[in-house]
């Protein structure tokens, strides 16, 4: 699949963006942040700001961007228009939240607004990895791991913000570091996981099926169009497999490995860890796009048995 | 309204026979000229007699060579939209501009409403939806609605146009839903198949299958008539020896 550049922001971007919401709501529920902290605020506008610039290039890559809110009608069937209102729902609280938080107004309702924008950041997450996972025709994209890694990877990204921003300002942080940690290893057990699956299915439909005929051997002789059409381009993306071998572990050593060793070193060193999480933060967001930009370059999709390919 | 209908009150649909297309791409002109003037914006090319053209097309010719158990040759292979009964191009779509009508099965994507986030085309297996970059919506086979409805059209002009349009009968308009439609019946004498059946979105268009060759080819004699011994036979064969020494 075509991977678009506006889609790799969107998801990336507003991944760790409800990723940072999830967890900065979590911290206010623990009572690690009281929310009449300018800590918390700046956190939560940050989370806000990754979550809504991320909307906002998702709506980059419509024909028609000012028809966006009918999205938002069909989530009786469709996994995108339910991601719409589930993002919508949210601002709800997060609005709240954050003009309690500015004013310094304290109501007691706050641990359940955070409930309500934590709940509200994994339902969105969620629905962006079943826009994925409920397409058929890309063998893989239609898996269950694929939300579960969107999750994951927003935990991660959004962990590594938090982690950040708690050293920016300072505050105290008890378990967010070693959550962060385990974030950051299951993201690795996942992606490998998915990487070895994808590997080993070659596909269950064949050229001959997509023709109904040619059991022992189809060969294109006349191709419909003399240059590749919308559907070729689309779908038809293809990425070397050397390639894409070289890029994925380019991606968890960024992603991953060099976040996990800056933080672990930046702890047991007992430095201040305002500079362990900004390399963390800065080569976690250059992996995370590798990681997505891989997600869309090496997706196959059905219809390319048509234009030559032998399985999908 | 993306849910899909339950049933429909008829399939309407195409049959396609690879026996008889010869891939002229009749079809694939006649078709691009009437929705160009149809009921949404125009089928917009770019760079149409260019180095690169690129524009959206609803129906698309393919020429393959093919090798079966049985018999080997080209075929030509017309795809456009199949209207679907199990059709997820409809449920994903976030606006309900994609939708399958209940009274005739027919697919259609409402260009007024359309957001143009191309998701129906990623759940389509046969490739049959293309994004027109030029109005920024999705762009698929109406089944030329605007004309098999139309009554301002002539009788026997109300019929998709690339039905018209193809020189040599392979394609047919009809109801699939009812066992006793010429399509239907057609289907069912030639054996027409789905494609992709395997995946399950319950394609209505049908395919018939090229007729085996030996099915039609001439029958040759496997052992040489006899001879019959008569004196003209010797002649001849003494004439033939005496002028090839
Ligand atoms: S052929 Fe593709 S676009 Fe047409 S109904 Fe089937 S899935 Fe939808
Ligand atoms: S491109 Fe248009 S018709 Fe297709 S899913 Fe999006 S809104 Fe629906
Ligand atoms: S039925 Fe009409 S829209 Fe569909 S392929 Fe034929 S001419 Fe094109």
């Amino acid at each position: 699949m075509h991977p678009a550049y506006s889609v790799i922001l969107f998801t990336t971007s507003s991944g760790a963006g409800y990723g940072l919401l999830f967890w900065v709501s979590i911290a206010l529920m623990t009572g690690d942040m009281p929310h009449t902290h300018w800590s918390f605020f700046f956190t939560f506008a940050l989370a806000v700001a990754l979550i809504t610039f991320g909307l906002l290039a998702s709506t980059f890559h419509l024909g028609h961007p000012e028809r966006a809110w009918r999205a938002l009608s069909q989530w009786r069937s469709s996994w995108l228009s339910r991601e719409g209102v589930t993002a919508l729902a949210t601002y709800l609280p997060v609005g709240l939240l954050g003009l309690l938080s500015l004013l310094k107004i304290t109501t007691g309702a706050e641990p359940f607004l955070a409930l309500l924008c934590a709940m509200g950041a994994v339902a969105t997450v969620w629905c962006t990895g079943m826009i994925y996972a409920s397409l058929r025709t890309i063998k893989e994209w239609n898996l269950t791991l694929v939300p579960v890694v969107y999750l994951a990877l927003g935990a991660a990204s959004g962990g590594l913000l938090m982690g950040l921003m708690t050293s920016i300002f300072g505050g105290q942080n008890r378990w967010q570091g070693a959550a962060t940690l385990l974030a950051l290893g299951v993201v690795l057990v996942l992606k490998l996981v998915y990487y070895r699956h994808i590997d080993s299915d070659d596909g269950a439909y064949t050229a001959a099926q997509a023709l109904g005929m040619g059991t022992k051997s189809i060969r294109q002789i006349d191709p419909p169009h003399t240059r590749p059409n919308y559907v070729m381009r689309e779908m038809g993306y293809d990425v070397a497999r050397r390639h894409a071998l070289r890029l994925r572990w380019l991606g968890l050593l960024c992603l991953i490995a060099i976040p996990l060793v800056s933080i672990l070193l930046g702890m047991m060193a007992g430095l201040p860890m305002l500079f362990p999480y900004l390399v963390a933060v800065i080569t976690a967001a250059i992996g995370l796009m590798l990681e997505r930009w891989l997600f869309f370059a090496e997706a196959t999709h059905v219809a390319m048995l048509y234009y030559g390919a032998p399985r999908a | 309204m993306t849910c899909l209908p339950k049933t429909t009150d008829k399939k309407l649909g195409l049959v396609i026979d690879l026996d008889i297309c010869v891939g002229c791409h009749a079809c694939v002109t006649s078709c691009k000229e009437w929705n160009t003037g149809g009921y949404s914006a125009p089928l917009s090319d770019f760079d149409p007699y260019g180095a690169e053209p690129d524009g959206a097309w609803l129906n698309r010719v393919h020429s393959y060579e093919i090798d079966n158990d049985h018999w080997k040759g080209t075929v030509h292979f017309p795809r456009s939209c199949l209207h679907c009964e199990d059709a997820a191009c409809v449920t994903v779509c976030p606006t309900g501009a994609s939708f399958k009508r209940a009274s005739d099965g027919i697919v259609l994507v409402n260009p007024d409403t359309c957001i143009g986030c191309k998701l129906c085309s990623w759940a389509c297996p046969y490739g049959a939806r293309e994004y027109d970059q030029d109005d920024g919506v999705m762009k698929k086979c109406t089944l030329c609605v605007d004309r098999i409805y139309n009554e301002t059209l002539p009788e026997e002009d109300r019929q998709p146009a690339c039905v018209r349009a193809c020189p040599t009968g392979a394609r047919a308009f009809g109801d699939l839903g009812d066992p006793a439609s010429a399509v239907s019946q057609s289907v069912e004498e030639r054996g027409g198949f789905n494609l992709l059946e395997e995946f399950g979105y319950k394609p209505v268009n049908k395919y018939l299958p090229p007729r085996k060759g030996s099915d039609h080819a001439p029958a040759v004699p496997t052992t040489p008539a006899k001879t019959t011994g008569a004196p003209i036979e010797k002649l001849f064969a003494w004439a033939d020896r005496a002028l090839s020494r």
